[in-house]
């Protein structure tokens, strides 16, 4: 049951240059890792792929040796960047949670979602705040796999460890894989259990 | 800092922001989002405003610029080398005197290629001093040929710190421009601000990189809910909480990846549900009766200015 991309090419256009050549990785549920790279080349594609917004040209990614699913709620879930937007701005934050699921109230709190938010449109809230529900919505779907891309590199360092704090008592909770895009050497040697240098694998 | 140079490159005193807001279809309320703060950058500093997410760090670039949107109304005074910036003179003064570096990689016109889009209006610029720029942030020489569309992140970052550099501007007000880059690329951007800082230029350098602003500003301002609570030398920062005034500022060292990762609990408040005393109240460990009523000032303790009644 794990996340592998296997072999996989892409580019984003016929006549450009390869992002990926015959790349491969594999997550195992309850492994969180680091993926490292200079800006440019390729992370958020790669996290993009791996989430199932876009497809290989070549090579596949398999979850649990099956291709992802083309329809439904795509159980590798990826946490994008700036939460405002990757959230719809005219919807009140309820509904925004209620796409992808029953809202537990379990979850709520141990997100630190105040009741008194749900009523609120998202322009109205914090980057922080917005991040939380970005990443509660996440959970709610029941994704087995999340992509966190740069998920804290836009808050301040106390929200940042609160938001991780979440993300990884959860996360171990409901064993699931996790793949982390980051900057930050010292975030990740705190939050992953694996890393891996893409410009390391002779891409 | 240098110190033969005594008046300030900017000065920000006393300063207000409050937006009109409509509550209900008629009625109207000013929500004041910034409040009671005075701050100075003086020739050849680098000061650094971190802290809270929505604290009004990125309200401060657009007010020092002029830029704020039509609803918003301020109290007090900016000063630009000793003088009153009035609208006007800000119309004259940025992009010439005043520079930016914008938070958003948005602010990037999206029809225009990179390199006329760096050298701005004083064109022709002799592109050696591009391109020196552009390879000290490591950015291809063929960037200068590409759409915006075609950058990645980090390089957008990089191409609009560059817009900065490349300008003859004595005041920089950089608005998180490390983001997205790697730690190299960072350090090298914030090098250049070194490099600049000795050249009787001021940096004001907000940014959620702390650990950067710790080890590159000369001094740091710590924003919580749209004031200072906290304006202190970085090398106390780099010493550690024991060396700190404010609980938050304490908070922040803890929360770094690299110190500990300790969450605080609690929330900023929204502007419009401020607490009616001190701002971080609510939040503070050491917080007595007193702190609940009445909002402290700035004060001066070991050589720094910290916001709280009672810390020594």
């Amino acid at each position: 049951m794990s996340l592998e991309a296997k072999d996989i090419s892409f580019r984003y256009e016929r006549k450009q240059p390869w992002i990926f050549k015959d790349l491969s990785l594999s997550v195992k549920p309850g492994e969180r890792l680091c993926i490292f790279a200079p800006s440019g080349y390729g992370k958020t594609t790669l996290g993009l792929l791996l989430a199932g917004y876009l497809a290989p040209e070549k090579g596949e990614i398999l979850l649990s040796g099956k291709p992802l699913p083309k329809k439904g709620i795509c159980p590798v879930q990826m946490i994008h960047q700036h939460p405002e937007r990757a959230i719809n701005p005219h919807w009140k934050l309820k509904k925004v949670l209620q796409e992808s699921g029953e809202i537990e109230e379990e979850t709520l709190r141990a997100f630190g979602i105040e009741e008194a938010w749900l009523d609120r449109f998202p322009r109205e809230l914090s980057g922080g705040e917005l991040q939380r529900f970005c990443v509660a919505r996440a959970l709610l779907s029941g994704a087995q796999f999340l992509v966190c891309d740069e998920i804290s590199t836009m808050l301040d360092v106390i929200t940042q460890a609160q938001i991780w704090e979440l993300l990884l008592s959860e996360g171990e909770k409901r064993n699931m894989g996790i793949v982390v895009i980051t900057h930050n050497r010292h975030l990740a040697k705190r939050v992953c259990t694996r890393q891996l240098d893409l410009t390391e694998n002779g891409l | 800092m240098n110190t033969t140079n005594d008046t300030p490159l900017l000065r920000v005193s006393d300063f207000s922001v409050s937006f009109q807001m409509y509550d209900s279809a008629l009625e109207q309320k000013e929500l004041k989002v910034i409040s009671d703060l005075s701050l100075t950058v003086y020739p050849g500093e680098i000061v650094a405003v971190a802290g809270s997410s929505g604290s009004g760090k990125s309200l401060l670039a657009s007010a020092v610029l002029g830029l704020l949107p039509n609803n918003a109304s301020i109290g007090g005074t900016i000063a630009y080398r000793g003088e009153i910036l009035s609208p006007q003179r800000q119309k004259a003064l940025r992009g010439k005197e005043i520079a930016l570096v914008p938070q958003s990689v948005a602010y990037l016109d999206p029809l225009m290629k990179i390199g006329p889009q760096v050298d701005g209006t004083k064109k022709p610029l002799p592109t050696q001093k591009r391109r020196k720029i552009f390879s000290r942030l490591g950015l291809p020489e063929k960037t200068e040929r590409l759409y915006p569309f075609a950058l990645s992140g980090g390089m957008a970052r990089r191409v609009l710190v560059s817009t900065a550099l490349i300008s003859d501007a004595n005041l920089i007000i950089a608005d998180e421009p490390t983001p997205g880059m790697t730690l190299e690329q960072a350090l090298e951007a914030l090098t250049i601000f070194r490099e600049m800082a000795k050249e009787g230029k001021g940096i004001l350098l907000i940014t959620h990189d702390i650990d950067l602003a710790f080890a590159f500003a000369d001094r740091i301002a710590v924003f919580y809910a749209g004031t200072t609570l906290e304006i202190a030398p970085s090398k106390d920062f780099q010493t550690g909480p024991e060396a700190l005034r404010h609980p938050y500022s304490q908070a922040l060292w803890r929360a770094l990846p690299q110190n500990g990762f300790v969450p605080l609990s609690g929330f900023q408040p929204y502007a419009g549900h401020l607490p009616a005393g001190c701002l971080f109240a609510p939040r503070c460990p050491y917080k007595r009766e007193r702190c609940e009523k009445e909002a402290p000032s700035m004060r001066n303790v070991r050589g720094g200015e910290v916001r709280c009644f009672y810390v020594t």
